[in-house]
């Protein structure tokens, strides 16, 4: 049996395993979001304003919540089509500090601002809940890399003009992307509000999206076992090394820089998953 | 009334400008996106207040403390650009962010996390001219805050190396076959990026009278902001991108109250970007002249 220190453990790393898929979605087809909390306050506010002042049940208050989220990444995703790089990440920055002032200052009787929701807690989740929604997302990522989609989505994250000249819909596989990201960040928010019972509009801050990226790119990008594995690390390792005591947080900017220099493309890269032997043999029929 | 909230603006913006132009020399440069700078700001500010409460001068502690950040900046070129080089761009900017967390929990366990600031060390007068009232901090600083941008200005388009440095953005192997000596001006370029970022952190921390190690992380990113509304890579452009940027928010704690600041700036920004990605300044300014 599982201590609560375990569960607790368990539970903050499905919720940031569902974080990091959701930032690994849009790096997927090349578009880097700093702006993640945003969507995962979207989410996480949305579901509890559904649970505590209109009496939903958990699950539609969690969908709803994604769906919320993932409208609002598709409408930022049009318009952030035009952005590459550092500009879409900035424009994504300063979306997510925008959702945060949002709900620090509106929404007050709902939401109680800068003072923090309190109440939520008809329907506390297990962390059965959580994994269940982990799982699916994996399942989903699982069948999406093995899809032409998913291949679709690769050819654009390696060279987009090519892509596009073969015949990939590249403008509804990027915001279809993204608004997906933001889906996922979502429901991740709406799991984290009903597994803590409690969030304030400062839990989403610059930071918070900050170590989505991170969780992605330490892992490796290019696929999501790195998304999962780079979460993984983050949420595992600070707990091993609570021995270094103030200066753990010093010791992970140390990693993050060593990992930069020793495996610039993160933990798991395409190559390492080449040697596919869960993958059934490719026909080399196709000419 | 109007008129002091814009010269109020124009004391923030003037930080927010030297941490721009800390951004975009590098941005410009080497077309790198140092995401430390926020916390070398934070370093300058309590390097500073080191050095004064170690029983230095002003004007001994802020050039000392310009060194010891544009040293630190050379750190960070050491293990977050150099091995990088061929890196995808992601790369150094998230090695950058391992620096930003190294320093500043390195800076909470040396300072502790509390607020502390500078002690007075001229007697405040305060001036009128018209109708703006004027502090003597406010004159030194802003004074000091010029100074510095004038003469980086002054440096990179009059003098040799500053004519390396232009020659490296325009491509840093041309610039080397031709002679220049790329990596003199690379650690040129990033020593200015840290020294103006920690006078910066300085500046803030006498005319705001904060000092924490939480300092560094909004100024920062504001200081990014400024860099892209006056168009990335354009040394005047960040000056004019940190004042409107200053302005704007004064204007909008003053008028509509200090919940409307982020949203304005960060509202201005996102707008900024999807309106008019290349900035404010984009157009004016011919394409290939950088910085």
């Amino acid at each position: 049996m599982l201590s609560s220190y375990q569960l607790d453990l368990l539970s903050n790393l499905g919720i940031n395993i569902l974080l990091a898929l959701s930032v690994y979605c849009p790096m997927a087809t090349g578009q880097l979001s700093i702006g993640n909390a945003g969507f995962m306050a979207l989410g996480g506010y949305t579901s509890a304003i559904l649970t505590v002042h209109l009496h939903f049940p958990l699950f539609p208050a969690l969908i709803t919540g994604g769906i919320v989220a993932g409208i609002i990444g598709v409408l930022v995703g049009f318009p952030a089509l035009r952005l590459k790089g550092i500009f879409l990440a900035m424009a994504t920055l300063a979306f997510g500090e925008i959702v945060r002032n949002f709900f620090m200052n509106f929404l007050k009787p709902l939401t109680g601002g800068a003072y923090g929701f309190r109440g939520i807690g008809d329907t506390p989740i297990s962390i059965i809940w959580i994994w269940g929604w982990v799982l699916f997302f994996l399942l989903f990522f699982f069948f999406l890399s093995r899809s032409r989609t998913g291949l679709a989505m690769l050819a654009i994250h390696d060279d987009e003009t090519v892509s596009e000249l073969i015949g990939i819909h590249s403008v509804l596989l990027k915001v279809g992307a993204f608004g997906t990201g933001a889906f996922i960040a979502g429901v991740g928010g709406g799991l984290y509000a009903h597994y803590y019972l409690y969030i304030e509009p400062e839990f989403f801050n610059v930071w918070e999206s900050i170590h989505m990226v991170l969780y992605v790119i330490m892992g490796g990008m290019l696929t999501f076992w790195g998304a999962v594995l780079g979460a993984s690390i983050f949420t595992l390792v600070p707990e091993f090394t609570r021995i270094l005591q103030d200066w753990r947080g010093a010791f992970f900017g140390v990693v993050i820089i060593g990992l930069m220099i020793l495996r610039p493309s993160g933990i798991v890269t395409r190559d390492m998953l080449r040697m596919d032997f869960w993958r059934p043999h490719r026909k080399e029929t196709e000419s | 009334m109007f008129i002091q909230q814009i010269f109020n603006g124009i004391m923030l913006g003037s930080t927010y400008a030297l941490i721009a132009i800390a951004f975009t020399i590098l941005m410009g440069i080497l077309n790198m996106l140092n995401f430390a700078i926020g916390e070398i700001f934070m370093l300058g500010a309590i390097y500073g207040l080191t050095f004064v409460n170690l029983g230095l001068p002003f004007y001994l502690a802020v050039p000392l403390a310009m060194v010891c950040t544009g040293i630190t900046c050379l750190i960070v070129e050491r293990f977050s650009f150099r091995p990088l080089r061929n890196a995808p761009p992601l790369v150094p900017l998230v090695s950058t962010i391992g620096f930003s967390i190294l320093f500043q929990n390195t800076a909470v366990n040396f300072f502790g996390s509390e607020r502390s600031q500078f002690p007075q060390w001229i007697e405040p007068v305060n001036l009128y001219i018209g109708p703006v009232l004027i502090s003597s901090t406010q004159i030194i600083t802003l004074s000091l805050a010029v100074l510095l941008m004038v003469a980086l200005d002054l440096f990179i388009q009059r003098t040799r190396l500053g004519r390396g440095m232009r020659s490296v953005a325009e491509s840093l192997d041309t610039a080397s076959i031709l002679g220049v000596d790329s990596n003199l001006i690379i650690l040129m370029t990033f020593f200015f990026s840290g020294a103006l970022a920690g006078a910066a952190g300085i500046i803030f921390g006498i005319s705001f009278s904060i000092v924490s190690p939480f300092m560094g992380m909004e100024p920062g990113i504001k200081g990014i902001a400024a860099m892209i509304v006056g168009g990335m890579g354009n040394l005047r452009g960040a000056i004019v991108g940190g004042m409107f940027i200053g302005i704007i928010e004064v204007l909008s704690v003053a008028y509509f109250g200090s919940s409307a600041r982020d949203f304005a700036v960060y509202g201005l920004l996102f707008l900024a970007l999807l309106i008019r990605p290349q900035g404010i300044l984009g157009v004016l300014q011919p394409e290939r002249e950088r910085i």
